[in-house]
């Protein structure tokens, strides 16, 4: 065991854990984030993507020794929250994307998606087919409902390539 | 994951070497390796492990005394970034780009490939096929071992227990030409079924007029088709003092077809394997022609 600090969706935490613990059952189980979901366990599906100081990573690879100092972003972090307020959170750009193009189905990539596709865009990567293929290459949808993701993202990325 | 090893993560190479020489303490570099197969519980867990994540001697990209030098730690996607990697060696840049997808190259490093000794490892033909070479460190001081005598036997490294893989060197060669090809089920995150890397530099033709150079210091290296990472030396000699002309690939795909032993397993199949790295070995001999 041994003490851990680093950042979540801006929130400080501090950890007293196993070293080799996986950072994606830190969030799921220490730290109670279950939008980060686990899919293969091996790195292959990339449904535990998270963006380790922007960069995405699958979260079942990276061990929390390696996440000291770190800025960690998860879905909980993409929709903000008027403090104090009543209201829902406002889904962020990429997230409204996938609402009006349909990029869901049943959901199970649909954390890491919005992740790979968020590093994507922050990068400044632009409504360019090829690249946002590239992009989520690592992320498997079980639906196969690429075509609305990458639909998604271009359009939150700035505007649709079929236009 | 049911199993959580101790881990050490020290801040400096001198700290880990330390660590080394009190007992065998499997490493741990960017963690696509060791941690699937901790997970998956394959093989008899590590009951202590030094984290290397963070030894910053480890990293970095550079050209010195001649050669492209790699800090272990060099991840794939700091190779893609890397304006002096595509400048001196653009074949390890394709390579790295071929590996896995974004999660895996942020955090796969040329050091874990090299001592993974994973026999699909994809950079290490490429590194065979450019004669690198590996600097090694210990508490007891340093060591350069060539990439050709480095993989032993299946899954086996030439690193004695308290040794860490330091650096990765890669002569620099006016003239050298290296070619890459990766074959898999899908362009993105496939375990290799034939993974190939070829060098040469073209000599002086025998006839002023003649069309092709003839292929000198020709260098072949394979993956997925042997227990370690090979070179088919076999094959170099019969592309040895050749132009690339449609005579010199059919012998040289007859010959690799003839020197490659590779095994049938839950990826491909060794007729597979065989017929695909003689005809890529064609193609890439073809494309160079340019007939």
């Amino acid at each position: 065991m041994a003490i851990y600090r680093f950042t979540v969706n801006e929130s400080p935490i501090v950890v007293d854990l196993p070293g080799m613990r996986r950072l994606l059952d830190v969030l799921r189980e220490d730290l109670a984030l279950t939008g980060t979901k686990e899919g293969c366990g091996e790195g292959e599906c990339g449904a535990c993507t998270v963006l380790l100081d922007g960069t995405p990573v699958d979260a079942c690879l990276v061990p929390i020794c390696q996440v000291e100092g770190c800025i960690v972003e998860t879905v909980e972090g993409l929709a903000s929250t008027e403090p104090g307020s009543d209201l829902p959170p406002t889904l962020d750009r990429l997230q409204a994307a996938f609402l009006k193009t349909g990029g869901a189905q049943c959901g199970i990539c649909t954390p890491g998606m919005l992740m790979a596709g968020r590093a994507y865009i922050d990068a400044g990567g632009g409504p360019d087919d090829d690249a946002i293929r590239e992009a989520i290459a690592g992320n498997l949808c079980r639906c196969t409902g690429y075509t609305k993701i990458i639909e998604a993202i271009a359009l939150a990325s700035g505007q649709d390539p079929a236009a | 994951m049911g199993i959580e090893p101790s881990v050490t993560s020290p801040r400096l190479l001198h700290d880990a070497y330390a660590i080394l020489a009190e007992r065998p303490v499997r490493p741990i570099a960017g963690g696509t390796d060791l941690m699937v197969a901790l997970t998956a519980e394959l093989g008899e867990p590590p009951d202590q492990i030094v984290d290397l994540w963070g030894l910053d001697e480890l990293r970095g990209i550079t050209v010195d005394s001649g050669a492209l030098s790699l800090g272990a730690l060099t991840t794939y996607t700091e190779i893609r970034r890397s304006a002096v990697c595509r400048e001196h060696l653009p074949v390890l840049v394709e390579a790295a780009a071929t590996i896995g997808a974004a999660q895996i190259q942020n955090r796969g490093t040329l050091g874990g490939n090299v001592a993974n000794a994973s026999p699909a490892g994809d950079t290490l033909p490429v590194l065979l096929a450019a004669d690198a070479t590996f600097v090694l460190g210990s508490i007891r001081g340093e060591r350069t071992v060539a990439s050709s005598e480095f993989w032993p036997a299946y899954r086996r490294t030439a690193l004695a227990p308290d040794e860490l893989l330091l650096r990765i060197r890669i002569p620099l060669l006016a003239g050298r030409e290296m070619r890459f090809r990766k074959v898999g089920t899908r362009r993105a995150q496939s375990i290799s079924k034939v993974v190939m890397a070829l060098g040469w530099r073209d000599g002086e033709p025998a006839e002023p007029r003649s069309v092709a150079a003839p292929w000198t210091e020709v260098r072949l290296a394979l993956g997925s088709v042997a227990a370690t990472p090979i070179r088919a030396r076999a094959t170099e000699a019969a592309l040895e003092g050749r132009p690339p002309t449609p005579e010199t690939a059919d012998q040289a795909a007859e010959a690799l077809a003839a020197e490659l032993h590779p095994i049938d397993d839950v990826r491909s199949t060794a007729e597979y394997r065989r017929i695909v790295a003689a005809r890529v070995l064609h193609r890439l001999i073809r494309e160079a022609g340019g007939w």
